[in-house]
C-alpha cells in the first residue's frame, strides 16, 4: 500500500466567473458564476441538454469559452497545468490498450515514474474490481466493466479535480449502488474536489455534500442545495427521502 | 466442443481441393477431352514448374530468375512507397498546413490508377527496373497516404479529449492516441498497396518488359505453351500471398485487442 502522502490528492478550488457558451446563436450556458471549494463533492442535476456536458468541456477548455472565465487554484484553468480526470459521458476506454494499459493512460501523459504507476494501477484495478481482467481488452469486457476502466484510469491520476458526467447511467441498480460507494471511498481517502453531474436525484442526494439544480436553456443556476447528511446515507431514511423530494421540486417548478 | 469441430473443418476445403483437381484431371489426361495445348493435366503443370526451375527455355531465364526480377522491383517500389507514403498520411492528417500543401500534387496523382503510368515511365526510363519501380511506387504512396490519413482522421474524439483533459502534448495526442487510432487502417493500406504493387507489376510485365514473371507468361503465350502460363500464374498467386504472411503477423501481434 501507498503512504498517506501520495495517496492524499491537494483537492482544487473551482471558481466560475459569468460563464457564458454560444453555439452560434444558441445560447446554452447564460451568465453562470459559482465556486466549488477544495474536496467539495458537488452534484449538479438539471434537465436533459440543458448543458451539463457542455459546462464540463467547457471547464477543461475542450471547448472555447462565449465569455467569462474558469479559474482553478486562482489561475485560468489548464488541464496542462492541473490535475485533472474526466469521466466522459460515453464510453472512452482506448479499444487497443490492455484494461492495466488503459488505467495507466494518464500517469503516461503525465511522465509519472514507472514504479509509481505501476502502484497506482494496482490499487485502482483491486478498488474496482478488475485485477482478473487486466490483460482483457475493451471489446472483451461488459458495458459496466468499460466504465469501471474509465473510473479506475480517472482515479489513478490522483487528481485534484474530478469530473464525472453521468458516469452511472447505462449501469443496472446494484453496480450503481456498488461503484457510488465506491467513489465516495475514493473521494474521502483522496480528498479530490468532485464534480458529479447525473439525472438521477436520488444519485445526487446520496453522494453530494452540495446539489446545484440547473435551469432549463439558456441555462442559469437555478439553486445549490446543501445536503448534510452524514455518510454513509441510507436512501430509506426520512431525512433522506425528505431532502430527495425537495430537490425533485426544485426540479419540477421552473 | 468448439475446438473439436474447428479442428477438422479443414477437411471439407482439401476434399474440395481434391476433386477439383481430378475433374481437372479427368477432363484432361482422364479423358482426354482437352488436349496439352490448351489445357494441360495437373501432373504436366507439376512437370512444366520442375523443368523451369532449371531450365531458362523458352523465354530466356529459369523461373527463379524473373521471380526475382519481379520480386526485386515490387519489393523496392513497394517498401519506398509505404515509406513514404504512411508518414505523409499522417502528417497531412495531422497538420492542417501540410495537406494544404500537399493536397493538389497528390490529388492529381491518384486519380491516375497505376498501370496508366506504365507507357509515360517507359518513354522516361525505358523498360527495365526504374519505370517499373517508379510505377510500382506510385501505386503504393497513393494506397499508404490515403488509409494513413483517414485513419488519423477516423481517431474518435473523445479518445482524443481524454488526452487533452489529461494535459496531453499536441505529440502526445498523435503518438498515443492518433497513431493508435490508424493503425487498423495503416495496416489495411499496407494489404491493399502490396496487392496492388504485385497486380500491377505482373501487368507491366506484360505490356513492356524482358525479364519477369509477367513476361515469362507473356512469352509463353505467344508459343502456346499453356503450361508455362499455368505455372506462371500459380507462382503469382503463392507468392502474392507469401508476401502478405508478414504483414498479417504484425498486425496480429499489434491487434490482439481485436479490431476497432
Ligand atoms: N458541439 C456542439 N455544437 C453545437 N451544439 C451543441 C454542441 N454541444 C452541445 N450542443 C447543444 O448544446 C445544448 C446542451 O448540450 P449538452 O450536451 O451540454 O446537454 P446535457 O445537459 O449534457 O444533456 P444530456 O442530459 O442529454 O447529457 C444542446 O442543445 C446541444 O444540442
Ligand atoms: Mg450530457
Amino acid at each position: 500500500m501507498m503512504g498517506e502522502q501520495k495517496t492524499k490528492a491537494a483537492g482544487a478550488r473551482v471558481e466560475v466567473r459569468n460563464l457564458t457558451k454560444k453555439f452560434g446563436d444558441l445560447l446554452v450556458l447564460d451568465d453562470i458564476s459559482f465556486n466549488v471549494e477544495k474536496g467539495e463533492f458537488l452534484c449538479i442535476v438539471g434537465p436533459t441538454g440543458c448543458g451539463k456536458t457542455t459546462f464540463l468541456n467547457s471547464l477543461t477548455r475542450l471547448y472555447d469559452l462565449t465569455a467569462g472565465e474558469i479559474l482553478v487554484n486562482g489561475e485560468a484553468v489548464d488541464p496542462k497545468k492541473h490535475n485533472i480526470s474526466y469521466i466522459f459521458q460515453e464510453y472512452s476506454a482506448m479499444p487497443w490498450l490492455s484494461v492495466e494499459d488503459n488505467i495507466r493512460f494518464g500517469l503516461d501523459i503525465k511522465g509519472v515514474p514507472k514504479q509509481e504507476a505501476q502502484e497506482n494501477v494496482e490499487e485502482m484495478l483491486e478498488i474496482v474490481g478488475l485485477e482478473k481482467f487486466r490483460k482483457q481488452y475493451p471489446h472483451q469486457l461488459s458495458a459496466s466493466m468499460l466504465q469501471r476502466v474509465s473510473i479506475a484510469r480517472a482515479f489513478a491520476t490522483k487528481p485534484d479535480l474530478l469530473l464525472m458526467d453521468e458516469p452511472y447511467g447505462q449501469l443496472d441498480i446494484e453496480l450503481r449502488f456498488k461503484l457510488e460507494d465506491e467513489l465516495i471511498k475514493l473521494w474521502e481517502k483522496l480528498g479530490t474536489t468532485v464534480l458529479f453531474i447525473t439525472h438521477n436525484i436520488e444519485e445526487a442526494v446520496y453522494l453530494g455534500q452540495n446539489i446545484m439544480v440547473l435551469t432549463n436553456k439558456p441555462t442559469k443556476v437555478k439553486t445549490v442545495i446543501p445536503d448534510e447528511i452524514p455518510h454513509p446515507r441510507d436512501v430509506t431514511a426520512p431525512e433522506f427521502v425528505k431532502l430527495r423530494n425537495y430537490v425533485t421540486d426544485m426540479i419540477k417548478w421552473w | 466442443m468448439q475446438k473439436k469441430k474447428s479442428k477438422y473443418l479443414w477437411i471439407l476445403s482439401a476434399v474440395t481441393v481434391v476433386f477439383v483437381l481430378f475433374i481437372w484431371w479427368l477432363v484432361t489426361d482422364g479423358l482426354g477431352i482437352f488436349t496439352s495445348n490448351t489445357l494441360p493435366s495437373p501432373i504436366k503443370i507439376v512437370q512444366a514448374f520442375i523443368k523451369k526451375l532449371t531450365d531458362p527455355n523458352p523465354d530466356g531465364a529459369t523461373l527463379g530468375a524473373h521471380l526475382l526480377s519481379s520480386l526485386k522491383i515490387v519489393l523496392s517500389g513497394y517498401l519506398l512507397g509505404v515509406v513514404i507514403g504512411i508518414p505523409m498520411g499522417i502528417v497531412m492528417a495531422w497538420y492542417e498546413k501540410a495537406d494544404l500543401m500537399i493536397r493538389p500534387v497528390f490529388d492529381m496523382i491518384r486519380t491516375v490508377p497505376g498501370i496508366a503510368w506504365v507507357p509515360v515511365m517507359v518513354v522516361f526510363c525505358g523498360i527495365g527496373f526504374t519505370s517499373k519501380a517508379i510505377v510500382i511506387f506510385i501505386g503504393a504512396v497513393v494506397a499508404n497516404v490515403i488509409n494513413a490519413y483517414s485513419g488519423i482522421k477516423q481517431t474518435k474524439q473523445v479518445h482524443l479529449w481524454v488526452g487533452a483533459t489529461f494535459g496531453a502534448s499536441n505529440w502526445q495526442l498523435l503518438t498515443k492516441i492518433a497513431l493508435p487510432s490508424a493503425f487498423p487502417m495503416i495496416i489495411n493500406g499496407l494489404k491493399l498497396s502490396l496487392g496492388g504493387a504485385w497486380t500491377t507489376i505482373v501487368a507491366a510485365e506484360l505490356l513492356a518488359s524482358n525479364r519477369g514473371i509477367g513476361y515469362m507468361i507473356q512469352q509463353a503465350r505467344g508459343i502456346l505453351r499453356p503450361d508455362i502460363i499455368i505455372v506462371g500464374m500459380f507462382v503469382i498467386g503463392i507468392v502474392g500471398s507469401l508476401l502478405m504472411l508478414p504483414i498479417s503477423l504484425l498486425e496480429k501481434k499489434v491487434m490482439k485487442g481485436g479490431k476497432w
